[in-house]
């Protein structure tokens, strides 16, 4: 199968994440990695050609992004993808999902150009924007149906089944391939890259697309052609620490009671 | 005056509170108008039960094309819609991951600006202003649609409901639902069973249980306290990894993210992942061992103890005081 994971490089969670003066996400003065939730689904997708190890597979790890992004697409190299394929060109910058999907979109098709796609596999959201609007955005430029949410995953043939945790029920989903699926972190952890997976790393394939390369107008994309702009970001105060107190013989839950009762939350 | 499209959240005709919230926020932005994609029999029910929030019209759409499939359908369906309404002010959608996704489906088609997330949305003079909470409830930010329709997702808890009858005439709607929307096939659905709590993501006060809490068979104490206080109880990642609790319940950035009057952690360090879930709470109170735990930097008021003696004891207490 041609198989191709969608990977973002996002600022560490755990760094200090701040916003730009034109009010962008600050990509390039923090530390980055590959989105965490991310990772679940090159587990995934590395899974599906490791379960069907009899047909061949070739498994793409994508990424839009400035220049260091490329690490992300790296990561999952390391982590035993393929190839590798990063569109970086200046005019992507400051992007909305919208744009952003139909940069994905085009490269699927660039990847498809030789043998038509039958898998983009996602993470459920990405740790920075945190939208989860990019894998339905995707399957609707494309044309294709959307899995998405899943917890499990099986493949057959040409057929995909996934579990998952609907917002009301729980739902098995079915569909034939092509298709674009989003996979959530119950599937499974995400395997390390082994020593020798990241020495392999280096010697796979990995290549470089512009907009133009995709047949991209760059009117197209881009911040100043957004849907929708912000018109300003404000750091939360941080919390003023309240009262904290150590519990000696059962003063903590009298007091604990006390805070809730003058809350009136009791 | 411009219609204002609602998306009502609804299971099997029950309407959740998020709708009428939608409906209060949507008067602020033009003439409501409510849209339920359900069974159209149930249709003149579930007016009569919304129209108390405003919409003028509710349009119905039977689902008996749709309800088998994955989100196309419904995002076919709300583009045709708004194609024959014309004149939209804005698509008001509930933030939950299935309407997010129709969300990005319907922005595509319209050639929309979409907006996810909204925690207060605000008349503008031209498209309305929303207000979000990013980067683990960090940061707020401000932002406009600037081209389309506006499309907003909205998350639950974010406007008080306010009643204000509307004349919530039905008016039937028939969707065209193409064969590419109907891809992804719903083979089984098994909905998730009623707890007899506040459902987790529109509670006004949340009890949440971590790691501390130790095994499935504890989380009774959780749930005391969850009951005492008419609570929803919620898990952190690390409780729902371990298998005590589904992951339905849990609270942080792969699971549900809460806004309540009040959130209760028990045992619960404060990780980054479960702090952006509940941040924006508006009281926060914390129960842990470790004094060192970084959910002490975000409470109101903690007590460094053992939950498995603070709890009881506190929901003791509470019952003894509702008398």
């Amino acid at each position: 199968m041609n198989i191709v994971v969608c990977v973002k490089h996002v600022p560490d969670a755990t760094g200090d994440r701040h916003f730009e003066q034109d009010f962008t996400v600050d990509r390039v003065g923090v530390d980055g990695l590959l989105s965490e939730l991310d990772e679940y689904a090159v587990e995934q997708a590395l899974q599906i050609t490791e379960k069907r190890a009899d047909e061949e597979h070739i498994l793409t790890a994508l990424c839009v992004g400035p220049a260091k992004a490329v690490d992300a697409v790296r990561k999952a190299l390391q982590m035993g993808c393929h190839a590798g394929a990063h569109v970086v060109d200046d005019s992507i910058a400051g992007s909305d999902a919208a744009a952003t999907s139909l940069v994905i979109a085009k490269a699927v098709e660039k990847l498809g150009a030789d043998k038509p796609v039958d898998l983009v596999v996602c993470g459920m959201a990405s740790t920075d924007g945190a939208m989860s609007v990019i894998p339905a955005m995707l399957a609707e430029r494309l044309g294709l149906p959307q899995v998405t949410l899943a917890s499990v995953i099986e493949s057959q043939g040409d057929q995909i089944r996934i579990k998952r945790d609907g917002d009301a029920a729980t739902e098995v989903i079915g569909a034939t391939m092509p298709l674009v699926l989003s996979v959530t972190d119950q599937s499974g952890e995400a395997r390390y890259p082994s020593f020798k997976g990241i020495m392999a790393a280096k010697k796979k394939p990995l290549q470089t697309y512009s907009l133009a390369d995709l047949g991209l107008e760059p009117a197209l994309v881009g911040l100043s052609v957004a849907w929708s702009s912000v018109e300003d970001t404000t750091a939360r105060p941080p919390r003023t620490a309240g009262e904290v107190v150590k519990d000696e013989d059962g003063s903590g839950a009298s007091a604990l009671t006390d805070f809730l009762a003058a809350k009136k939350f009791i | 005056m411009s219609e204002v499209l609602v998306l009502i959240d609804h299971v099997d005709g029950e309407v959740k509170k998020p709708t009428y919230e939608l409906l209060t926020i949507a008067r602020r932005l033009g003439e409501p108008s409510a849209v339920f994609i359900g069974s159209g029999a149930q249709g003149a029910e579930v007016a009569e039960k919304v129209k108390r929030y405003g919409p003028a019209k509710v349009y119905v759409i039977d689902d008996a094309q749709i309800k088998g499939y994955l989100v196309a359908p419904k995002a076919e369906a709300l583009q045709q819609l708004a194609e024959k309404v014309g004149d939209v002010a804005a698509i008001l959608i509930p933030s939950s991951y299935e309407g997010k996704e129709i969300a990005a489906r319907l922005a595509i088609k319209l050639e929309s600006g979409l907006i996810t997330d909204a925690v207060d949305v605000q008349a503008d003079g031209g498209s309305p202003v929303t207000t979000q909470s990013v980067f683990a409830g960090n940061y707020t930010v401000q932002a406009k649609v600037t081209q389309g329709t506006p499309i907003i997702t909205v998350k639950p808890n974010s406007a008080a409901p306010e009643e204000s009858e509307g004349a919530g005439t039905v008016e039937e709607f028939t969707a065209t639902v193409s064969d590419s929307a109907r891809g992804a096939q719903i083979v089984a659905s098994q909905p998730r069973q009623a707890t007899g709590r506040p459902e987790l993501t529109e509670a006004a006060i949340v009890v949440s249980g971590g790691r501390g809490v130790g095994s499935k068979e504890n989380f009774t104490v959780i749930e005391g306290l969850a009951d005492a206080l008419g609570a929803a109880v919620g898990a952190s990642r690390a409780a729902v990894d371990s298998g005590w609790m589904p992951h339905s319940f849990q609270v942080g950035q792969t699971g549900k993210t809460v806004s309540p009057q009040l959130y209760v952690a028990n045992g619960i360090s404060g990780a980054i992942q479960h702090r952006a879930g509940m941040q924006t709470s508006k009281t926060i109170v914390a129960v842990n061992k470790d004094e060192e735990a970084p959910i002490f930097e975000l409470v109101d008021f903690g007590v460094v103890g053992d939950l498995h003696t603070v709890l009881p004891a506190a929901t003791e207490k509470i019952n003894e005081r509702k008398g």
